[in-house]
This record gives C-alpha cells, sequence and structure tokens, in this order.
C-alpha cells in the first residue's frame, strides 16, 4: 500500500487523480460487464410483508441504473393482482419474530379476525412511519422501467385470468426468468 | 444557500420519506440537472446514511459534503458526473 502511494506521489498524481482513474477503470470493466448493472428476482410469497422486498430492492436497483426484474411466481402473483390490496395480508401465525404489542400464542393469533386485524396494525405501523405503499411502488416501479414478470406456469394452475393482473405485466416461464437471470450478477430469491 | 464553498443547485426535502425513496427521488431529481451540477438533499430516513454514499460510489456521481444537524436532519449535497457511456 504504502509502495503504491510512493510510485503514485512519484508520477506526480493526487488521490483525487488515482480515484477518477479507478472510477475510470470500473466503468470500462462494468461496460465490458454488462451484468454487474442488472438483477434478476423471483417473488415467491404473497403477503402483505413480503411483498415490500423485491419492489423496494427493484426500485432501489432502478434508481442506481440498473436493470431490474421482477418474477413473480406462485403466491407471488398476489402482489400484481389487481385485488393486490385485498389479497395482500400478514398474520402472525407461525411468524414468531413479527412484533406484537403482547405475546401472543399461535391458538389465539388463528381466531378468526385476527389476520385482518394484525394486517390493520401493520398498515397503521407502516403508515405512522411513512413507509410507501405496495400501490406507490408498483406504480414507480413500472415508471422506473422495472420488468414486472407474472409466472405462466402458476397462472395456469391457479385459474388466474390475465385480466386479473395489473397493468405492465408481462408474462413469462422459468426459462424467461433464467435468461434474464443468466445476464444478472444480482439475483435473488425472496 | 452556501455551506463550506458549495452552493447547490437545487434542493430536494426528503424528510419523512423511508428507503428507498429518498435515493430514487434524488436519481429522479438529477436527471433534470445538468452534469456538474449539485443537488441538496435533506433526508431523515437513516438508512441514507449509508444509501447515499454507497448510490452516488455506484452510479458515478460525486458526494461533495454530508453531515447531519443537531436534530437528526442528515444532509447530502451531491454533484452530479459528467456524461459518460
Amino acid at each position: 500500500m504504502l509502495d503504491q502511494t510512493d510510485t503514485a506521489n512519484r508520477a506526480g498524481l493526487t488521490e483525487e487523480d488515482v480515484r477518477q482513474i479507478v472510477r475510470q477503470e470500473l466503468e470500462r470493466s462494468q461496460k465490458r460487464d454488462p451484468a454487474s448493472r442488472k438483477l434478476a428476482i423471483i417473488a415467491s410469497k404473497g403477503t402483505l410483508d413480503w411483498a415490500y422486498p423485491p419492489l423496494n430492492l427493484a426500485c432501489a436497483a432502478a434508481a442506481s441504473g440498473m436493470e431490474a426484474s421482477i418474477f413473480f411466481t406462485f403466491y407471488g402473483l398476489n402482489i400484481i393482482r389487481k385485488d393486490f390490496e385485498k389479497k395482500l395480508k400478514i398474520t402472525p401465525v407461525g411468524n414468531p419474530g413479527m412484533p406484537m404489542p403482547m405475546p401472543m400464542p399461535d391458538i389465539i393469533s388463528g381466531l378468526p379476525g385476527m389476520t385482518s386485524l394484525a394486517t390493520l396494525m401493520m398498515r397503521t405501523r407502516m403508515r405512522k412511519h411513512n413507509v410507501s405503499t405496495i400501490r406507490e411502488l408498483l406504480d414507480l416501479s413500472r415508471e422506473l422501467g422495472v420488468k414486472l414478470i407474472a409466472c405462466d406456469f402458476t397462472f395456469e394452475v391457479f385459474g388466474y385470468r390475465e385480466e386479473d393482473f395489473i397493468k405492465g405485466v408481462e408474462f413469462g416461464g422459468a426459462a424467461a426468468f433464467l435468461s434474464q437471470a443468466r445476464r444478472a450478477h444480482v439475483t435473488l430469491f425472496i | 444557500m452556501k455551506v463550506n464553498n458549495v452552493i447547490e443547485d437545487r434542493v430536494l426535502d426528503a424528510r419523512g420519506l423511508m428507503c428507498p425513496m429518498p435515493v430514487v427521488k434524488a436519481s429522479r431529481e438529477l436527471m433534470l440537472m445538468q452534469p456538474g451540477q449539485v443537488l441538496k438533499v435533506i433526508a431523515s430516513d437513516r438508512a441514507a446514511r449509508t444509501d447515499f454514499p454507497a448510490w452516488v460510489e455506484d452510479v458515478g456521481h460525486q458526494l461533495l459534503r454530508s453531515g447531519q444537524e443537531s436534530n437528526g436532519t442528515l444532509v447530502f449535497y451531491v454533484r452530479k458526473r459528467e456524461e459518460s457511456e
């Protein structure tokens, strides 16, 4: 490290010059490696809490100039259905990590109406902290050019229709996801 | 307004917005600006502390200055990168 600083000093380079050179080299290598600018996510969960990570990450990636795509499969399809606001719920059942005002055994959480109550509580908490709604994140994703791909296979199995989905959704199978994923360094299964 | 010789061309008030919105809005704001111009971002989301330096580094803009006010509000001065690619 010292040797390198010495060499740079002798060559008459300031720290700023060196940073500049490094940045240019990075940009050059990124151009050679477009995969560093791609993100491919699988969204497989259909609850309110799990709808956030794929959309948040895709929007952040798009804002960093990355090409992002989300492949919605199985219950993840709930996120891009027209009635997603009704579909996306949250339950403390089987989720001991969920912050609750008081400890609650599963047998109580499982009572009728508890899911709606928990969903309402979570929505209120999020609104209080000014977290974007799923609707806002979906609008933003589409505006930023995030590709939303609905899994054709699940679509078929669950008996959905194309008109059940929000505007801007594309349809594709496993190969469609893989063709995105093989060109992306960042691939996530959520 | 002038802070240590940094003069901003635009201000983005992202207070109250949560991750990833401050970065998303800043990115959108910079799109409307000229290379070399400076955007001042005011944020309250704690994720912004690490998000802004990382994002600026990633996209190739320059973080001229950042700081935290006594009430916890974060301030970032971002200079838009020169055109490339």
